[in-house]
């Protein structure tokens, strides 16, 4: 839980960033500290607003949000994200977990408020969202989804034994990993180098954005600049769980919630389609799809996705009322 | 004369203990939930005459504790590598929630593994084979072992028998035994129960197994 004495200033607003239009620093960004780790945490918008909490996906971090956040704020929201433990400013941390992951979320929206609160989650967030409103549904007054709605996989044509083998090389290839990953850092670039690395994950954005994003989420040592993300988290891994575990939560949800899906599949996203989500959405809930859009909707079409949530929450009560 | 190696996965140094020195292969044992490896040679494996190593699960015995939690299988199976990296090739016995990590181990490493024998213990069941309605709490920061978060976090992680099973298949693809799995629970959770079916898991008491696994290469 937050104190006056937690809250101290993050990251160095330094002439170095890379502008993008429409882009906006956190107005504020102070630190609140979940058991033993410490997060940083980002705000957009008026101190005294009614809040509304914005969840990152994935090797992503808060200040993602800079084109997306004020478009928000400027509804009259106080606009708050974090950085997942291991991303961002925040602390990396021995052990990376869902659950460790919805305790960090937990201790953020306790610090703000003990009100209900309209959450918007992208991708990974918004899957770990869609859990948390089914845990602790007093926490959301309405829940938007953009792009994170795992479902379950196309089966793939192949007998057990090739599953078998599949899984034994993804086990070992992990393990591999895993015993080198005492000693693992980030490869250093340049800016552009590193902005290219990103575009292979985010082929669809562009490279004055992806420019701007290394210099918001990465830090410039002296051989270079590096990606703040813990060098210890890598993409795959394997786990019992499976991808329809989450959106068989959604029918059950009571707070009016609405999916923001982008046509365009790629690497990073599910890959779920609105068809796919229909049968699970709760009384009243909707799913729209925007056409030509890839996985990252609010970065593609910020002033859509903007207008759309604003439309879907509401007006905020009035500034200091909530 | 028990002699410490701390090996390191990644932020956190985990304790190898050698309980005993031997000729031929170790003996790996790796302990139940809330558990830290036994101070002296237990008397169900007296008769190896290899060497006797226990490991300290992350959070447990005198290995690190984590900042808020965030335990899963998957990273203590990664503890029971690294102490298997340090050792070469091994024959592990599991407790408990050990026994669930050392399946994983055998499926994973499997020309590593030279037989795994699973054992009764704490956390043997884990949670559910489904997704539950558990919530989210979060706990006091403590420094001590076992990690609080350890207890909660492992007492309760999805264990579904089809998922354990697949670690049985690639153990026997890969491991070249007839039987690289012996089953000397006598309580078996669903996923144990799933291990239990599969062809090519024995089911034998600890001493005997062993003994089986003592005479292979």
């Amino acid at each position: 839980m937050a104190t006056d004495d937690s809250i101290t200033q993050v990251g160095d607003d330094s002439n170095e960033i890379a502008p993008f239009p429409g882009a906006w620093a956190p107005e504020r960004q102070y630190r609140v500290d979940a058991g033993a780790v410490s997060l940083a945490v980002h705000e957009w918008g008026a101190a005294d607003a009614p809040p509304l909490f914005l969840a990152h996906g994935g090797f992503d971090f808060a200040r993602t949000y800079e084109v997306f956040a004020p478009l928000l704020a400027d509804g009259g929201w106080r606009v708050v994200s974090w950085d997942q433990r291991g991303h961002g400013d925040s602390d990396h941390t021995e052990l990376y977990s869902w659950d460790g992951d919805m305790r960090d979320v937990m201790a953020v929206m306790d610090s703000v408020t003990d009100q209900p609160s309209p959450v918007v989650g992208h991708s990974k967030g918004g899957a770990l969202m869609l859990q948390l409103a089914d845990a602790q549904p007093f926490r959301f007054s309405q829940m938007v989804n953009l792009d994170g709605l795992p479902y379950r996989r196309p089966i793939p044509d192949a007998s057990d034994h090739e599953r078998t083998t599949t899984m034994a090389n993804e086990v070992e290839h992990w393990l591999d990993l895993r015993r080198r990953v005492a000693t693992a850092a980030r490869k250093p670039g340049t800016l552009d180098e590193l902005a290219e690395r990103r575009g292979k994950m985010n082929p669809r954005l562009s490279r004055e954005w992806l420019r701007h994003l290394v210099t918001v989420g990465g830090r410039h040592d002296d051989d270079g600049w590096r990606w703040k993300i813990d060098p210890q988290m890598r993409f795959g891994g394997f786990g019992p769980w499976r991808p329809e575990w989450t959106i068989t939560r959604l029918p059950g949800l009571a707070m009016p919630f609405l999916a923001i899906l982008g046509s365009e599949h790629e690497a990073m996203g599910f890959g779920t389609t609105a068809r796919q989500v229909e049968k699970f959405l709760p009384d009243g809930g909707r799913c729209v799809t925007l056409e030509g859009v890839g996985h990252f909707v609010h970065i593609e079409r910020p002033e859509t996705v903007a207008a759309m949530v604003l439309e879907f929450i509401g007006a905020p009560a009035q500034a200091g009322a909530a | 004369m028990n002699a410490v190696t701390m090996l390191q996965h990644g932020k956190v140094s985990l304790a190898l203990h050698r309980l005993r020195d031997g000729d031929g292969r170790p003996l790996l044992l790796l302990h139940g939930l809330g558990e830290r490896a036994p101070s002296a040679v237990p008397a169900w494996c007296d008769d190896w005459t290899g060497p006797i190593v226990a490991l300290d699960f992350t959070g447990h015995g005198m290995s690190t504790v984590p900042r808020g939690g965030g335990y899963s299988a998957e990273t203590l199976l990664a503890d029971a590598d690294a102490a298997l990296a340090a050792l070469g090739r091994a024959t592990v016995v599991g407790r408990g929630l050990g026994a669930y990590i050392a399946l994983q181990l055998a499926g994973g490493r499997a020309t590593s593994v030279r037989g795994t024998v699973l054992a009764d213990g704490p956390g043997l069941a884990g949670g559910s084979v489904q997704p539950t309605s558990a919530n989210y709490v979060a706990l006091e920061p403590r420094q001590t072992t076992p990690d609080p978060y350890a207890l909660l976090e492992m007492s309760r992680d999805l264990r579904p028998p089809d998922y354990a099973t697949v670690f049985v298949k690639m153990a026997i693809d890969r491991s070249g035994l007839d039987e690289p799995i012996t089953v000397a629970a006598v309580t078996r959770p669903p996923w144990l129960a799933g291990v239990v079916d599969e062809v090519g898991v024995a089911q034998a008491p600890i001493r005997e197994a062993l003994a089986t696994y003592q005479s292979i290469d």
